[in-house]
């Protein structure tokens, strides 16, 4: 049974088939943003299989080991958090003490996975990219851990998923708090980073890098790594749709509600992406760890006096 | 190559610019076929940073002798299939400078190209035509 979770239904078959469907929506919006018809609803599963008929090239110079498992790590991690996000919905008994943490920490591999794939692939653009996104995740955790702390000090110190979705039946969504409100909004820029969508594309910044980590990566190896992102693009929002806004709920005339919730989330990305332009790194780190920090300090602080 | 990879292929165009030394004038048109009028991601095609990542390689400007090695060098690293266009008159024949000292072209003497664009520059309406001729003649019609 748990074999069918991990591999079917909430881990990796649906969340790639969701996070696919949602890179279109992504894709659509932007379009649509800039005045486009944008792609059709079968374009990333189209780019997906052509991806999987290329040849796969290996660097010359680059160490190979490392080159081709860094996509399988990143993945394998990716479904693990889709894994058990989905066993918080669907079997919520299920849950145990500190998945939230052991979700934190399989958050951060599939971006290791990137630094290690851009570093073995001993190209130029690609270590600058791979030094970038280290750099990047250095900005990013310490504010992303304090802002998941505010929903975990307001269900009374509980670090696991059950606990907080309860609460949040018990006492109504995070998000309707200031200080819930405030971790959102930090989160929200955090997610933006964690997807390297504009203004934190820096590692993979196009028209600089080219590709950045993933400039040497083809074929089936770069279908790997962009069936990840897919992924993160559902896993991400659903992550804080279950943190901020009371979580989804699969049971008949509430799985509407639940979808347009995570929509929400998404599309907020989207517009994020869409209007900013890409900033230097030292801007970022400085966005990070001074702006950010300061705010989910804050947010703790007014999560404590309990507003 | 066969018919499902024909058909993989062809829904997903990824296509990787090369401008070989041309005036950028076809560099412009091709910019114009992403903008809202023409949108090209309707059918899947956009432009990608690495020929690595390329479906298509498209091949801009006069081939002379100081651009030959490395348009030479970036035909072997991408990851096959690869699909070659030449677009405007300088890449599929030579134009004006084709008794020029530095002309090493066309293009077609040093990699084999699946599609000829030509124009000066080439409207983005001929270019358009000239992805659906290429990619009929993949499908073999």
């Amino acid at each position: 049974m748990d074999i069918f979770r991990f591999l079917i239904f909430p881990g990796f078959l649906f969340a790639a088939l969701v996070g696919l469907i949602f890179t279109w929506v992504d894709r659509k919006v932007t379009a649509r943003l800039q005045w486009r018809v944008g792609p059709p609803f079968l374009q990333p599963f189209y780019d997906f299989g052509k991806l999987l008929v290329k040849e796969i090239t290996l660097p010359e110079k680059g160490e190979r080991f490392s080159f081709l498992s860094a996509p399988f790590f990143g993945l394998l991690a990716t479904v693990l958090v889709a894994f058990i996000l989905g066993l918080t919905i669907t079997v919520p008994t299920r849950g145990f003490v500190g998945d939230l943490i052991v979700i934190l920490y399989l958050l951060v591999i599939p971006a290791l996975a990137v630094i290690v794939g851009g570093f073995a692939s001993a190209n130029p653009l690609a270590s600058v990219g791979a030094s970038r996104e280290m750099k990047l995740i250095m900005g990013y955790e310490l504010p992303f851990i304090l802002a998941i702390l505010v929903p975990v000090i307001k269900s009374d110190f509980s670090i696991q998923l059950n606990q907080i979705l309860f609460f949040q039946q018990q006492h109504g969504a995070n998000i309707w708090s200031l200080s819930g409100f405030i971790a959102f909004l930090v989160c929200l820029l955090v997610v933006q980073a964690k997807l390297s969508f504009p203004p934190f594309d820096i590692a993979e910044a196009e028209t600089e890098l080219m590709a950045g980590p993933y400039i040497e990566y083809s074929g089936a190896l770069l279908a790997l790594y962009r069936l990840t992102r897919a992924m993160l693009l559902f896993l991400l929002p659903l992550f804080l749709t279950i943190l901020f806004f009371g979580g989804v709920s699969l049971s008949g005339c509430l799985l509407l509600p639940s979808i347009l919730k995570i929509l929400l989330v998404l599309v907020l990305i989207i517009l994020i992406k869409n209007t900013n332009p890409r900033l230097r790194i030292d801007q970022g780190l400085r966005f990070f760890w001074v702006n950010c920090t300061l705010l989910s300090v804050l947010a703790i602080l007014l999560a404590y006096l309990g507003l | 190559m066969a018919n499902w990879k024909i058909n993989a292929l062809t829904r997903s165009l990824w296509v990787f610019h090369l401008s070989a030394a041309s005036c950028n004038n076809c560099d412009i048109e091709i910019l114009d076929l992403l903008t809202p009028r023409h949108d090209v991601e309707r059918f899947g095609i956009v432009l990608t940073g690495s020929i690595r990542h390329a479906d298509v390689m498209l091949i801009t400007g006069i081939v002379n002798r100081k651009n030959v090695p490395r348009i030479k060098r970036l035909y072997e690293q991408a990851a096959k299939p690869i699909l070659v266009v030449a677009v405007g008159t300088c890449a599929c024949s030579g134009n004006m400078f084709r008794t020029s000292y530095q002309f090493a072209g066309p293009l077609d003497k040093i990699i084999p190209v699946d599609a000829y664009i030509p124009g000066c520059p080439p409207k983005p309406e001929a270019m358009i035509d000239g992805i659906v001729k290429l990619i009929g003649k993949l499908k073999g019609k």
